[in-house]
């Protein structure tokens, strides 16, 4: 007896979209079990995680904050997966973003002016996009893997900023701690709604989406940009140029974590720090794929991982969930997601060798 | 064409008995929306050679699936030896002693023959042995291979023969050949069938499936033909001739093709001089020195064996691969060698690849996606950036009705559609761009006759409109059919080109083989072709 995988027939649409929801429940039943052997009350712990923050304009409004730049992210990062283009370093080229765009904050600290916010937005796309130019050189030139480069930018990222909040740009009355200074009010995003932190980042977000999706299903870039991911030789037929393509998707998901980043330091944050980010960059690749990537289903798929990241929160303070919980919750989903997907195209069937590779007379056999 | 093969129960159709290797009885299968066997029937003794006969989409594939156990019957019965049998996989089919050699190899090309006969095999074979087996099976029937040999060294004819002394290790008693000589030169075609007459002289049964009716007559004992998944009659190819057998299999007369007397030529639309082009493959060919010119009215066809250089210079007139002297290639007396295939079809030159699936279409994208994929520039598809939906709807609607392709709706994937009719798509998107000039790789290679004469008229249609026609192209009857002058192409060296009512096939075949053209007179012997061989 063994296991058996083969790809099925016809693979169903409807369960392709199935998927998403499916393993979204899937990881709640395996939270619940999980908690249980952990000692925690499960149905506690997952009201604490997915619907608790739900409840109260505050953990909606944490939700948008925290979804804004997931989506924003999650939707280049769809751009260059299905051009098979594979940057998973969207976390450098966020901190790259917010490197660039907090300097020019600091450069102008002090002054005044409608122009300072989006000039560090400029500057901030400029260094998310810099980071991202690395992998996109390396690969259209010489052929090296996106996926290491980008990954590998992503430390280097991290020690730099860690330089910078350390050294040159320490907050000079900071008490020594590893910070800049507050941005100046006009280096700040406005705050939409009151008592919130909802900031005009998350409007940008939405944008990004509609573009997105007009792009992607309308335009001849987005048409060029499937081509290239499903037949690279019809894209070369066709005239569409995959170095263009790298470069364009790397750019633009660089651009986009940049700005990203910009509005985590000019938003809720308000200064720069060595830790900016709780991963944005990596669970955007999750997000990417739980929307299909499709701009529609990304956003979906963003306030459904925010909503991991506030409920675990949530649960922390509530009954001490240790914080690894995020990083569980967020893995099975994927788990769940990558898993649906290939029983989706592939079906597992337990075969018995003895019985079946023999030719076998049939039933009606007189010999 | 001796021996054994003079039987005279040249009966048609099903007979009852038990001296049959073979017998299939009824046999229906049914895949979603068509039924592709339709109570089936099908008789083959020991020792003979059947054809079995039918367009693209009659069924063949999926017969021969049943055969060799990778698809099971829904209805009817398979009987071998007069037992009633279920094959429920190749395995199986194997241990009963039927062999296949598939259309397109399965080999690895950085393997040597003995490793990829090794990994082929049910049971583990201790190498030394193994490898003496090949020789012996190659030396007995005639298909020189060396174990030893790395398989990407080999010309294709070599791969085929990996293939079929593969199933020969077997002792099979039923050989399944599914078109085994759309690849081979005429030398090596005949090469072939003194291997396929030895073994059925020595009583092994051959299921020989194929488009030409020359072959077909040439080697086989009786035939059956398949036209919509049913039996539509069995004959015996020795008598029928090749329209009669035709007309059989398309249930009606096939038109002759209405070759226009040639008419004056136009100015030249497509020149080429000294071309050359690197390999950018390790196993690639390179161009040497390629030089032709075509004129408007004109068609110009490329024979040649494949892998010798025909899809680089697919690629190189394309446009996907350019060179970087612009003077090397000329569309209207634009140099164009700098080019990349969009400017190029900006100019006015299209192109139809080899490859359907892939390169020419995008198998997952709607017919109307594919129809962007190459027209949005000539079909002016696109408005500031955005692709014009209404337009685009209407161009891919007006190739689906200028070239009669069988599909749901413009809305269906590529994917969806039947080689034949995926491939009147293509030829239609790039024909209805009004081309100067058509380059088009195996215009009707794995296509169904009805298919094959609408995609040669529409061809010779374009010409008598003024555009120039470049024709890469392994099947010379159709070469022989549509172009005014050929030309052959070996090892990425391109003869020059002669008019196609002055050569002969065998001068062709020649060529093809690797000949120089002062050798061709010489007519060398089989073996010494084969050694040159690339």
């Amino acid at each position: 007896m063994r296991l058996k995988v083969e790809p099925r027939r016809q693979v169903s649409k409807p369960l392709q979209y199935a998927t998403p929801p499916l393993s979204v429940l899937g990881t709640v039943v395996a939270a619940f079990v999980l908690f249980a052997i952990m000692g925690y009350d499960p149905l506690r712990a997952l009201y604490d995680l997915f619907v608790a923050p739900l409840g109260n304009v505050q953990g909606l409004s944490e939700l948008a904050l925290k979804a804004s730049p997931l989506v924003m992210i999650g939707v280049g990062l769809a751009a260059g997966f299905r051009a098979n283009v594979w940057n998973i370093g969207a976390e450098g080229q966020l901190m790259m973003g917010a490197i660039a765009g907090g300097g020019v904050a600091l450069a102008f600290y002090g002054r005044e002016g409608w122009w300072i916010l989006p000039l560090m937005s400029l500057a901030a796309v400029a260094g998310g996009m810099a980071w991202a130019a690395v992998p996109a050189f390396l690969k259209t030139r010489f052929g090296v893997s996106e996926i290491l480069v980008s990954l590998m930018l992503t430390y280097v990222a991290e020690q730099f900023l860690s330089y910078l909040v350390l050294g040159p740009w320490k907050d000079p009355e900071g008490m020594n701690f590893p910070q800049s200074r507050m941005f100046s009010d006009s280096a700040l995003l406005p705050v939409l709604f009151d008592g919130t932190r909802v900031h005009a980042g998350v409007l940008v977000s939405l944008l990004v989406v509609v573009v997105a999706w007009v792009v992607m299903s309308r335009s001849i870039l987005g048409f060029e940009i499937r081509t290239v991911g499903l037949a690279p030789a019809a894209a070369r037929y066709a005239g569409f140029s995959q170095t263009r393509v790298v470069w364009l998707t790397l750019l633009a998901t660089g651009g986009l974590a940049g700005l990203a980043g910009l509005f985590e330091v000019a938003g809720p944050i308000g200064q720069l720090i060595p830790k900016i980010t709780p991963g944005y960059g990596f669970t955007a690749i999750i997000v990417a794929f739980l929307g299909r990537l499709h701009p529609l289903g990304i956003l979906l798929a963003g306030l459904v991982m925010a909503l991991s990241y506030i409920g675990a929160d949530q649960a922390q303070v509530d009954m001490g969930l240790p914080n690894a919980a995020t990083g569980l919750v967020q893995a099975m989903l994927l788990f769940f997601l990558l898993a649906s997907d290939f029983l989706v195209r592939y079906r597992v069937r337990l075969v018995r060798p003895a019985a079946t590779s023999e030719p076998a007379p049939a039933q009606k056999a007189t010999a | 064409m001796e021996g054994n093969l003079s039987q005279t129960t040249l009966t048609a159709g099903h007979t009852a008995g038990t001296d049959e290797r073979l017998d299939l009885r009824g046999i229906t299968k049914r895949f979603p929306g068509v039924v592709a066997n339709a109570d089936v029937s099908l008789a083959i003794r020991p020792g003979e050679i059947h054809a079995l006969l039918g367009e693209n989409g009659a069924g063949k594939s999926t017969l021969v699936k049943i055969i060799y156990g990778i698809l099971q019957p829904d209805e009817g019965e398979v009987r071998w030896n007069g037992t009633p049998m279920i094959i429920p996989n190749p395995h199986a089919a194997r241990a009963l002693g039927i062999g296949m050699v598939f259309q397109h190899f399965s080999l690895f090309e950085a393997m040597t023959v003995l490793e990829n006969v090794a990994i082929g095999l049910d049971s583990p074979e201790k190498p030394s042995k193994l490898a003496e087996r090949i020789r012996g099976v190659s030396a007995a029937y005639g298909l020189p291979l060396d174990p030893l040999r790395d398989v990407h060294t080999l010309s294709v004819g070599e791969r085929q023969r990996i293939e079929i002394v593969r199933c020969l290790l077997l002792e099979p008693k039923l050989l399944i050949m599914d078109e085994p000589t759309s690849v081979l030169t005429p030398q090596e075609v005949g090469r072939l069938f003194e291997t396929l007459r030895k073994l059925a002289a020595e009583g092994c049964s051959i299921l020989y499936i194929s488009h030409k009716l020359a072959e077909i007559k040439a080697l086989c004992d009786r035939a059956t033909i398949l036209r919509g998944g049913r039996v539509v009659g069995g004959c015996d190819p020795k008598v029928e001739t090749a329209s009669s057998m035709a007309s059989l299999m398309l249930g009606a007369q096939i038109k002759p093709l209405a070759r226009r007397a040639t008419t004056a030529l136009g100015p030249s639309r497509l020149v080429v001089g000294g071309l050359d082009l690197p390999a950018d493959t390790p196993h690639g060919i390179g161009l040497r020195g390629i030089s032709l010119d075509v004129r408007a009215g004109e068609i110009l066809g490329i024979a040649g064996v494949a892998g010798n250089g025909q899809n680089e210079l697919f690629l190189a007139l394309s446009g996907e691969r350019t060179v970087e002297t612009p003077g090397t290639i000329m569309i209207d007396n634009t140099r164009v060698g700098h080019l990349g295939a969009e400017r190029r079809r900006a100019l006015g030159l299209c192109a139809v690849p080899e490859e359907r699936n892939g390169h020419a279409a995008v198998p997952e994208f709607s017919l109307v996606d594919n129809a962007v994929l190459s027209g949005h520039r000539r079909e002016k598809l696109l408005a500031g950036g955005l692709i014009r939906a209404g337009r685009a709807l209407d161009f891919a609607t007006r190739i689906i009705k200028s070239f009669d392709v069988r599909t749901p709706g413009p809305g269906a994937a590529a994917s969806s559609l039947s080689g034949g009719n995926l491939q009147k798509f293509i030829v239609g998107r790039e024909i209805l761009q009004k081309p100067g000039v058509l380059v088009v790789s195996q215009p009707t290679w794995g296509v169904d006759a009805g298919a094959a004469s609408a995609i040669h008229a529409a061809l010779l249609s374009l010409t008598s409109e003024g555009s120039a026609i470049v024709v890469i192209s392994q099947d010379l009857d159709e070469l022989l059919a549509i172009s005014d002058r050929i030309a052959v192409i070996n090892v990425g060296v391109l003869s020059a080109a002669r008019p196609t009512a002055s050569v002969s096939l065998e001068e062709l075949g020649l060529l093809m083989g690797g000949m120089h053209e002062a050798d061709v007179a010489k007519a060398a012997s089989p073996e010494r072709e084969m050694a040159d061989a690339p």
